[in-house]
């Protein structure tokens, strides 16, 4: 297979720069480690880590000149390896798992230290991941620097609020004033100058940043609009894609209308069916377990996980494609999905025989009351499920998991809140089906463009 | 008497500033008081209130990424021409031949950006519990804020007329064909018809009022320009203008009691 050559002069040069930037990052960190008095075999390894990040972005700036036998690249290995685990199965869970992680390891991985080293080798990921010529061809694209720049800018913020929120629930636990009230917070400052000048520098940096962000990279322009040529694959605008990656599990009518809708709907009945007086205006984990870790499950795994998702790893078809992969159209998956109702009707009567087996089916011509009965004895076992999920459990959940809630929320408030718990429950479990019983449909009635 | 003292002293300038330069403590008051564009603040505030490890700054951010867009928009409006005859040609040439044809580039970039800026900014008030009582209510204006940006970055993705303009929306207009008794594609859609004649076909469904058409075309282009440079616009500024007024009638930003 003919293939573009993975590393060119130009992209040896570029990645020079990183380094560089690599290089003064961490030279930064070793002058702070020293002048902190750190212990001298601790800036002894930043000190070593930063000479050879030096070496390494001197090595790209002046050997880029024979770039096939450059030696700097990620190994072949590594690369099968990454690709091996690349299927929607290991990167929901995988990212489930590192959301769980970072909640139950939050003290660890909020101190400094921890975080640096992660900063130093997810940017180091990225360089060496830099040097394959398919992974270049989707991250490089100008439309998707911001998508890959929110990465790192979304786990910033994410590190800082833990960081805040750990140092506080200690703060909480051992009777001492919080954070904010602490260090002087609560003193009025006069807004000309301290605010007023901050938002001037503000504005001239970001200012500057748009200018050089707009002279390095040029705003994307394809080829003229045609109706008849539809590119493979075609895809909604980047925020819009973790919906798209819902079309995987429902259909239209579920994923582009009603789970949007209620996406919006909950965000703003959110003040309304959270009843917890506490963690207003300061950061804390603690005093709202339940509140966080459900915000960050909808915006961490199931939005900007699912963006970054159909941004880098959906190609043509939709297939899913490891990061190294090319994106090959004729790329073969099987799909032999299942409705539910076949495996009622054909598997599992077959074995139980309650009802005779085979799928029901009005006769030619029959009248219309007899077509939608046959339609609904066919998805009947499936009607039960969503009507149960949507209306029996509520009612149960507030007996059981959702006691407490229930007697502090009251009726309606807690009608509101299970059914968004649901909704948004909905995903991860028709995910599940799908992978673990290759389910298609939970309720499939193409006739009335009903499938669920 | 230097040029600068010449000038402060004289009568155009005491008519635009109606007091001294905020040197002073009292004039620094003064200032946030008289002057239209500082009035939106409040004269004093708590040191925790411009924190930026506490506010990270990214509601600031987005309003002037909005302004940004504003000024780039305006100008490339001048420029541009939304018919199928010029848009793409238009937009080609600001990126080949135009003096200031950057504009495009700062246009598009600071939009992904905003869509970011704004995620942040919910996300950084959802975890100071910031949309609590009494914020209840601005909480909500920022969700239709949120989608607000969603819609001006989406209809703005249209204008330049090329493959990946015309196949995003199409994609993403499609799940307007989709909607409940609203889509020719939506589940209840077949119920809406009086004597066997359907009311919601592909003429006259949710999609076609979003498209002007039955697929994207001239009148979607049209249609789609309108939105992203008036209609929604003016919306947004009107949310803005009473996001920031219940920022200060709410207690200003928040804090622990």
């Amino acid at each position: 297979m003919s293939h573009h050559p993975d590393l060119t002069t130009s992209v040896i040069k570029a990645l020079g720069w990183l380094y560089l930037i690599l290089f003064a990052m961490n030279a930064a960190w070793t002058f702070r480690s020293y002048s902190r008095k750190a212990d001298v075999r601790i800036t002894g390894v930043w000190g070593i880590i930063t000479a050879l990040l030096g070496m390494f972005a001197i090595a790209h700036i002046t050997g880029g000149s024979d770039p096939e036998r450059f030696l700097i690249r990620m190994p072949e290995f590594v690369k099968s390896f990454i690709d091996l685990g690349a299927d929607p199965v290991t990167y929901f869970c995988g990212s489930t798992l590192v959301f769980i992680a970072m909640i139950v390891l939050r003290k660890w991985w909020t101190q400094p230290t921890v975080a640096w080293i992660m900063l130093n080798l997810s940017i180091l990921f990225l360089a060496l991941s830099m040097t394959d010529y398919d992974f270049r061809q989707i991250v490089g694209k100008p439309d998707n620097v911001p998508i890959v720049s929110m990465l790192f800018i979304v786990g910033f913020f994410t590190w800082l609020f833990f960081r805040r929120a750990v140092d506080n629930d200690e703060r909480i636990a051992a009777g001492k004033p919080l954070y904010e009230v602490d260090n002087g917070g609560q003193e009025k400052v006069l807004v000309w100058p301290d605010l007023v000048y901050t938002e001037l520098i503000c504005m001239v940096v970001l200012s500057a940043v748009l200018i050089a962000w707009g002279v390095a990279l040029q705003a994307p322009l394809e080829e003229p609009a045609a109706a008849s040529r539809t590119p493979n694959p075609s895809k909604a605008p980047w925020y819009f894609l973790g919906l798209q990656e819902m079309l995987v599990y429902y259909d239209p009518w579920m994923a582009g209308v009603v789970l949007p809708t209620v996406i919006l709907g909950g965000l703003m009945a959110l003040p309304y069916i959270d009843f917890n007086k506490k963690g207003n205006g300061y950061f804390t984990f603690n005093e709202r377990k339940f509140a966080i870790c459900t915000f960050m499950f909808g915006f961490l795994p199931l939005w900007i996980s699912l963006i970054i998702l159909g941004t880098f790893l959906r190609g043509p078809n939709w297939n899913f494609f490891g990061i190294y992969e090319p994106w090959d159209a004729h790329k073969l998956q099987v799909l032999n999905n299942v409705n539910l109702s076949e495996y009622f009707w054909l598997d599992w009567m077959t074995t139980l025989r309650i009802f005779e087996p085979g799928l029901p089916i009005a006769p030619a011509g029959a009248d219309f009351g007899t077509q939608v009965w046959a339609i609904v004895t066919r998805e009947g076992f499936g009607i039960l499920l969503v009507v149960g999920y949507l209306f029996a459990l509520p009612p149960v959940m507030a007996t059981t998991i959702f006691r407490g809630m229930f007697m502090r929320m009251g009726f309606l408030r807690y009608m509101v809140f299970s059914n968004l718990v649901l909704f948004m429950a909905c995903l991860p479990i028709k995910m599940v089906l799908r992978w673990a019983f290759n389910l298609k449909y939970i309720v499939a009635i193409p006739e009335w463009f009903f499938n669920i | 008497m230097s040029v600068g003292d010449y000038i402060r002293d004289s009568q155009i300038w005491k008519s635009i500033f109606r007091h001294p330069a905020p040197v002073d403590r009292r004039n620094r008051v003064v200032v946030m008081l008289t002057n239209f564009f500082l009035h939106l603040h409040p004269v004093s505030v708590k040191q925790q209130g411009i924190a930026l490890s506490y506010t990270w700054c990214m509601g600031g951010i987005t309003f002037f990424l909005f302004l940004v867009e504003t000024v780039t928009g305006v100008l490339l409006m001048f420029y541009y021409r939304p018919t199928l005859e010029w848009a793409y040609n238009d937009i080609l040439a600001l990126r080949d031949v135009t003096t200031l044809g950057i504009m495009r580039e700062i246009h598009r970039w600071a939009a992904h950006a905003m869509v970011i800026t704004v995620w942040l900014h919910m996300y950084r008030v959802f975890l100071t519990g910031s949309y609590k009582p009494p914020r209840e209510f601005n909480w909500v204006v920022g969700v239709l804020l949120l989608v607000l940006t969603l819609l001006l970055s989406f209809t703005g993705y249209l204008l330049p007329w090329d493959q990946l303009a015309i196949w995003a929306i199409t994609v993403g207009s499609n799940m307007a064909r989709a909607t409940p008794f609203l889509g020719h594609e939506g589940p209840g859609a077949q119920i809406l018809n009086i004597g066997g004649f359907d009311l919601i076909t592909n003429a006259t469904d949710a999609r076609f009022l979003l498209l002007g058409g039955r697929f994207v075309g001239e009148t979607t282009l049209n249609r789609f320009y309108i939105l992203h440079c008036v209609a929604i616009p003016l919306v947004v500024a009107g949310l803005i203008a009473i996001h920031f007024w219940r920022v200060r009638k709410d207690g200003g930003i928040s804090q622990p009691l």
